[in-house]
């Protein structure tokens, strides 16, 4: 039996992907490094931030969107840097005309600059607006159950909590909360930061997460393209292994080999 | 006039668009998107509408994130 007999796609409102990763194209060094390591990461899903246009750069410089053109990704623009609800419906708003009219979007709502921490009461009132202006909301979110669970009730498309703060490396600080909002999700739910190598996004899998969302671990590895196809392996092995179902844990030891028939009998 | 584009002052002479505006920062061929006083400006109206003085004009990209 192949994997993709027991497995189904990914599907984030209406929309079916073959790829459990996502990546995002910040903190490479240039384009060529950034569009090799999506290339190896295999994601179909891909975020980016919307800025002020530098008015200085020359017009025939490419742009982002040329690595990652939207008739070959599913693009995914974020709301990193906003603090407020307000700042980030206006950002939404923005990258929507952006890409004419596309409207799966990655709300963030950022609490304070030092932790990156998601702002909930702003989240939650950000979510509300958007969903009400026709957005597909994906959401980054902290690891409170209760608050994933307002999230998708509210409508998000997929409520995605953090593994560690965002660019820490960390990887998953909290499992056992991140297990139970797995466990209760009824919309698609996605590990958002933290994750900080291969084994991090593998476990996130096996917790039952349906994606992963990775950017500074790719972006900052020695090798990038070499990582991006780490972590599509790890997602792929932690996926392939919670559908398989892990061993029960035993208090002591159980032999693999047989006792009968030992020579010594 | 008297704009703020993309937070900085700027000047221009009588009537603009934001299509001549787009089109005076050879910015005609990129993908971006055009925000006047909070509003966004579908581009399909950028030839419709004259900047006023005093207008606050963000125009926008993607870049990289994550």
């Amino acid at each position: 039996m192949s994997f993709q007999d027991i497995d189904h796609p990914l599907s984030i409102a209406g929309r079916t992907f073959t790829s459990r990763l996502l990546v995002g194209t910040g903190k490479y060094r240039d384009y060529d490094e950034a569009a090799a390591a999506i290339t190896a990461s295999g994601a179909e899903i891909v975020t980016f931030a919307v800025r002020r246009t530098n008015l200085e750069q020359s017009a025939d410089e490419p742009g982002l969107l040329d690595v990652i053109p939207p008739d070959r990704y599913t693009l995914l623009p974020n709301t990193a840097g906003c603090y407020t609800a307000k700042e980030a419906v206006r950002t939404c708003n923005l990258a929507r005309e952006l890409l004419d009219g596309h409207n799966l979007v990655k709300l963030e709502v950022l609490g304070d600059a030092e932790t990156l921490y998601p702002n909930v009461v702003e989240t939650l009132k950000a979510a509300d607006e958007l969903i009400h202006l026709g957005f597909d909301v994906m959401v980054y979110t902290n690891d409170d159950p209760i608050v994933a669970k307002e999230l998708e009730q509210r409508g998000c498309a997929a409520v995605m909590p953090l593994g560690s703060l965002i660019g820490s490396g960390h990887g998953l600080q909290n499992t056992h909360n991140l297990r139970l909002i797995a466990e209760r999700a009824a919309v698609p739910v996605l590990v958002d930061a933290g994750i900080g190598t291969a084994s991090d996004a593998a476990m996130a899998m096996e917790l039952g997460y349906d994606a992963v969302l990775v950017n500074s671990a790719i972006a900052h590895a020695r090798q990038p393209a070499l990582m991006g196809q780490a972590m599509k392996q790890a997602v792929q092995a932690g996926r392939a292994a919670f559908l398989a179902g892990r061993m029960p844990r035993r208090q002591s030891a159980e032999p693999s080999s047989p006792f009968a028939g030992r020579i010594n009998d | 006039m008297q704009i703020q584009l993309n937070g900085e002052m700027t000047s221009l002479e009588g009537d603009t668009t934001i299509h001549d505006l787009v089109t005076s920062l050879g910015l005609t061929q990129r993908r971006i998107a055009v925000e006047v006083n909070e509003e966004i400006v579908p581009r399909s109206q950028h030839d419709a509408i004259s900047l006023t003085d005093g207008d606050r004009v963000e125009i926008v990209h993607a870049i990289g994130g994550g």
